[in-house]
């Protein structure tokens, strides 16, 4: 068995009264494309805060790369490799695509105010990889057309892209999609599953949130199913797929109308 | 229509960058020699000293978006700092602003502080409060500071054996501590730390998600421009050779924050638009006396009003998008407009 590079143990997360996410066990092995799926307001979303840092679980322990983080904040969870794109994008709007990727570059360069202001070696070479790399990411996410556009001024699927283009220039081990499907037309739909796949095959370790159940059923080899804050399944899409909770959860329980053959 | 003359004159700008750059230092620096008139030079002396000023508000307000009101305080810092060392302790001028500059720098990390976890109004009170408190004990801590008299007879600065005083000298001072705040920001702007703190303005917790470390940027973001805040207040002290207490009131603060937000928020020249903008309608509508102040007032509501980014205009920031792709991008949508 691959290296398990994400692991959830018993994680919950109450707002007050309400559970968002009760004890819920999660394991992602190095390689993966991992689905995570529920009906609204299962969840998802939460439980991605919690694995990236922006909430700290109530209960429960996250490992990253064997390592506990939950007491780590963001930006320590992104340096360690873990980088993440946001339901409702937040994308740098006032700035161009090629800024937006620029900032990803953050981790990977060290330039201080001192070197900045003496234009010394560290800065021309910090600038110098921060832009080529920049401009190959834009390249291989397909943004080159919109390099010097600003952010907000582009369609809701592109916008989707920059913020994939921008978690990537992380470099990190993995990386987290929540909902990057979310208000883009079936052939968007479609590239953005190729793209993701591609990515995977050049190693990168995928976490996915979605609604659209044909694209994650067909992109993911593992899944995980949420209702209510709570784990109700786990598995291969084709397992998944057929178990009666997670049947229940999305269709209700009863006959189907109209017949058996549904 | 404003917007239009502006894109026009960055094209100038942009084609003969180097001859304009050295005619406009040329002409600065000969500016005392074709106009000795001192009462003049007072003025261009106030607006090259507001607009650095501004420029240092503008690090913390413009580019990572905090809600700084009170730079009347650092401004103090600076001022008082300076005139201590050079009337209680005789120190000469230049070591003295440097240290200024510091000394202001640390209090502006200690303001950093409590203002990690707040933002928007609510940062806005505290460093108003910030600006009081100071004010305050500067005005009361008589030993230190002469309380309400204030300190007398602060020395002009000296430059080989020179006394440097009078608006015809000193402008050069507030000359070459302008250009050096220019330079110097705008070479850490273009930098990996002005590219953290532009994105904590535009988005914290996308930056976050990115390892920016924004409390760190936020904090050095106030030090660096508390710091020119303190240069430009020990400049001052000697210049006017005399400080009070109620130099710097919370109006000045508004003061300098109007002059921010009338140039453009945001943009390395806007505070120097701004300045020279605002101390020339207090200078033309002197006649008035009191009464300018309401004008002043008037022009920042029609401002707010009529142009809210200000007149230089956020979107002309380093980091808008080139004419070209904007234009590309126009002619597409009306391509695609027309095909519909």
């Amino acid at each position: 068995m691959a290296e398990i590079i994400l692991e959830a143990k018993g994680v919950s997360k109450h707002f007050g009264g309400l559970k968002a996410v009760e004890n819920v066990d999660m394991e992602i092995y190095r390689g993966d494309i991992f689905g995570i799926i529920g009906p609204n307001g299962a969840g998802k979303t939460t439980f991605f805060n919690i694995c990236s840092g922006i909430y700290e679980p109530t209960y429960g322990e996250i490992l990253f790369k064997g390592e506990p983080i939950r007491n780590l904040n963001p930006e320590q969870i992104a340096r360690k490799g873990m980088a993440r794109t946001f339901q409702n994008i937040q994308l740098f709007k006032n700035m161009t695509v090629f800024e937006n990727v620029r900032i990803g570059f953050h981790i990977r360069t060290k330039t201080r105010m001192f070197d900045a202001i003496f234009k010394n070696k560290t800065y021309q070479s910090d600038e110098e990889f921060v832009n080529e790399e920049s401009m190959k990411i834009i390249d291989k996410v397909g943004l080159s057309a919109y390099k010097n556009t600003m952010a907000g001024n582009l369609a809701y699927g592109i916008q989707r892209r920059v913020e994939i283009a921008r978690a990537l220039a992380l470099n990190p081990d993995i990386l987290l999609l929540d909902e990057p499907a979310a208000g883009m037309n079936p052939i968007e739909t479609n590239n953005l599953k190729e793209f993701i796949i591609k990515l995977n095959a050049e190693g990168y370790t995928i976490a996915v949130i979605e609604h659209d159940m044909k694209f994650i059923m067909s992109l993911t080899n593992r899944l995980l199913v949420l209702n209510f804050g709570e784990k109700i399944s786990e598995g291969t899409p084709e397992i998944v797929k057929n178990d009666q909770n997670v049947i229940e959860a999305y269709f209700g329980k009863g006959k189907i109308a109209g017949g058996e053959n549904s | 229509m404003i917007s239009n003359t502006f894109e026009n004159v960055k094209k100038i700008y942009k084609k003969h960058a180097k001859i304009i750059n050295i005619v406009l230092i040329i002409l600065l620096l000969i500016i005392p020699r074709l106009m000795p008139n001192s009462y003049l030079m007072g003025i261009v002396c106030r607006i090259l000293m507001y607009a650095t000023l501004a420029g240092s508000l503008n690090i913390i307000n413009g580019y990572s978006g905090q809600f700084n009101i009170g730079h009347a305080g650092f401004f103090l810092i600076g001022a008082y700092t300076e005139a201590i060392l050079a009337t209680t302790y005789g120190w000469s001028f230049w070591p003295a602003m440097i240290i200024a500059g510091i000394v202001t720098s640390i209090v502006g990390f200690l303001v950093s502080l409590p203002t990690l976890r707040l933002r928007g109004i609510y940062l806005a009170i505290v460093t108003l409060g910030f600006s009081e408190i100071i004010r305050i004990i500067a005005l009361n801590w008589t030993d230190v500071t002469g309380g309400p008299m204030g300190i007398k007879g602060i020395p002009s600065p000296e430059l080989f054996g020179f006394r440097i005083s009078g608006p015809v000298d000193y402008y050069y001072i507030f000359l070459i501590v302008g250009i050096l705040f220019l330079f110097i920001t705008n070479r850490i702007l273009k930098s990996r730390v002005g590219r953290s703190w532009i994105s904590i303005r535009e988005d914290e917790l996308a930056a976050k998600s990115l390892g920016v470390e924004a409390n760190r940027a936020k904090s050095a973001n106030f030090m660096y421009g508390a710091f020119w805040a303190g240069i430009v207040g020990a400049t001052y002290a000697p210049y006017y050779k005399f400080i009070a207490s109620d130099m710097f009131t919370l109006d000045e603060g508004f003061n300098i924050l109007a002059m921010v937000i009338i140039g453009g928020q945001g943009t390395l020249i806007g505070p120097f638009v701004g300045a020279s903008i605002a101390t020339l309608i207090s200078e033309v509508f002197r006649f008035a006396s009191q009464y300018r102040m309401v004008i002043y007032a008037i022009l920042i509501i029609v401002m707010m009003w009529w142009r809210p980014q200000g007149l230089v205009g956020a979107y002309d920031s380093i980091l808008a998008g080139d004419d070209k792709s904007l234009k590309k991008r126009k002619k597409s949508i009306t391509q695609k407009v027309g095909d519909n």
